[in-house]
C-alpha cells in the first residue's frame, strides 16, 4: 500500500484543551480583533474629520447595544493582547519558562486583563 | 497550514465492543484507536473493559494484556516499560505521554488511547516518524570539533557540564513533538521541540566547536521561528524536560548575533 494512503492520526480532535495552548490561541484572536477594532476607531476619527451628519452615524452604531459589546469585546482585546505581550516579551528574554512560572504569570496576565478592562469600562460610563 | 476536520480516510468510525472476561469485577474502559492497512477501511475506536484486579498499574500493563488475552492484532511499539526507552509515547486521556509511566488510576472515566496526533498512521497506535528522523539527521546530533583529539577524552567543567542537564536526558519519544499544533499545521518546515532541543543540546555543549554553523542552519523563519512559545511541550514531556526554554534560548542566541 502506498506510504501516502496512511490515515494521519487525531489531533485537534482529540488532545485535551491546555490552558498553555487555550491562552496562546487567545493572543492570536484577540490580536485579530485589536486589528478589527483600530479599523473601528479610525473610522470613528476620519468620520469626526469628515463632518457633523457622518460622526451622528458612527455614534449611532457605536453607541447602540451591539456597538457596546463590540467595544466592551475590543477593550478586552487590547488589555489581553498587551498583557500577554508582556508575557512574550519576558519570555523572549529567556525568562518565566518554568511551568509554575507558566501557570502563574498565565492567572497575573488573565487576572490583569480582567481587572484593566473593568477600570477602562468604569471610566468610560462615569 | 492549519486544518480542523481530518481527511477523509483518517475520520474515525465506531468500532467493536470486546466481550469482557468472566468474574470480573473491578471493570475500566479503554478505547483505542486501531487501523488496519490490509482492511482498506477508515480507521475505528474499539473498546476492551478491563478487570484492573487482574491487571498491572500502568496504561502499558493494560494493552499488553490486551494484546496478549483478548486481540493479538492489537499493534503498538514498547520496549523498556520504565519510562527510558521512549517507544510506547501515545496520546492518552487527551495529551501525549508515555504509556508505561501512566497509571491508570490516574485516569478518570474511560482511558482513551490514541496514536501521536497529527503523523501517518502505520497500523493501530504505530506512528510513521521518519519525518521527524529526518529532521534529527539535519541538525548533526553529534559532537563537532576542528580540533585535534587530546590523548584522552575532551574535558569539560563540572560548571559547563551541568548546562547540559536537561537536554541529555532527552529520549526523544516525540510527545512533545506531536502536542505542538505548530508543528501540526507546519511540521514539514518546522523542526518542532524535540528536534530543537537536541540541537541546543550540542549548541550548549562547551566540547562542540561547530556552534556558529549550527545557528546558522538554524536561522531561517521556518525552522526555529515557527515557535511561538505554546508550550505544550513542556506540559507534556513525561521527563519533566523543558523544550519550549531551549527553543528561547536558540532564539536569544540567534537574536543576540545580529546585535
Amino acid at each position: 500500500m502506498p506510504a501516502t494512503d496512511r490515515p494521519l492520526s487525531p489531533h485537534l480532535q482529540v488532545y485535551r484543551p491546555q490552558i498553555t495552548s487555550v491562552l496562546s490561541i487567545l493572543h492570536r484572536i484577540t490580536g485579530v480583533a485589536v486589528t478589527f477594532g483600530t479599523l473601528l476607531l479610525t473610522w470613528w476619527l476620519v468620520a469626526a474629520a469628515y463632518g457633523p451628519d457622518a460622526f451622528a452615524n458612527v455614534q449611532g452604531f457605536l453607541g447602540s447595544f451591539v456597538g457596546q459589546l463590540v467595544l466592551w469585546g475590543f477593550c478586552f482585546a487590547v488589555w489581553y493582547h498587551f498583557g500577554n505581550g508582556i508575557r512574550h516579551l519576558l519570555w523572549d528574554f529567556g525568562w518565566g519558562f518554568e511551568l509554575d512560572q507558566v501557570r502563574l504569570s498565565a492567572m497575573v496576565m488573565l487576572g490583569f486583563s480582567a481587572v484593566a478592562t473593568l477600570i477602562t469600562l468604569i471610566a468610560a460610563y462615569l | 497550514m492549519v486544518e480542523f476536520n481530518l481527511p477523509p480516510n483518517s475520520r474515525i468510525k465506531e468500532g467493536k465492543t470486546w466481550p469482557v472476561a468472566a468474574g470480573a469485577k473491578r471493570l475500566k474502559r479503554f478505547k483505542i484507536y486501531r487501523y488496519d492497512p490490509e482492511a482498506g477501511e477508515n480507521p475505528r475506536l474499539d473498546t476492551f473493559d478491563i478487570d484492573l484486579d487482574a491487571c498491572g498499574p500502568m496504561v502499558l500493563d493494560a494493552l499488553i494484556k490486551i494484546k496478549n488475552e483478548i486481540d493479538p492484532t492489537l499493534t503498538f511499539r514498547r520496549s523498556c516499560r520504565e519510562g527510558v526507552c521512549g517507544s510506547c509515547a501515545f496520546n492518552i486521556d487527551g495529551t501525549n505521554t508515555l504509556a508505561c509511566i501512566k497509571a491508570i488510576d490516574d485516569i478518570n472515566g474511560d482511558v482513551r488511547i490514541y496514536p501521536l496526533p497529527h503523523l501517518p498512521v502505520v497500523k493501530d497506535l504505530v506512528c510513521d516518524l521518519s519525518v521527524p528522523y529526518a529532521q534529527l539527521r539535519l541538525i548533526q546530533p553529534w559532537l563537532q570539533a576542528d580540533t585535534p583529539p587530546p590523548a584522552r577524552e575532551r574535558l569539560q567543567s563540572p560548571e559547563e557540564r551541568e548546562k547540559l542537564d536537561g537536554l541529555w536526558e532527552c529520549i526523544l519519544c516525540f510527545c512533545c513533538q506531536t502536542s505542538c499544533p505548530s508543528y501540526w499545521w507546519n511540521g514539514d518546515r518546522y523542526l518542532g521541540p524535540a528536534i530543537l532541543l537536541q540541537a541546543y543540546r550540542w549548541i550548549a555543549d562547551s566540547r562542540d566547536e561547530a556552534t556558529g554553523e549550527r545557528l546558522d542552519a538554524l536561522n531561517d523563519p521556518f525552522r526555529v521561528f515557527r515557535c511561538h512559545t505554546i508550550m505544550n511541550c513542556t506540559s507534556t514531556c513525561p521527563k519533566h524536560l523543558n523544550p519550549g526554554k531551549a527553543i528561547a534560548e536558540i532564539k536569544y542566541l540567534l537574536a543576540r548575533r545580529t546585535m
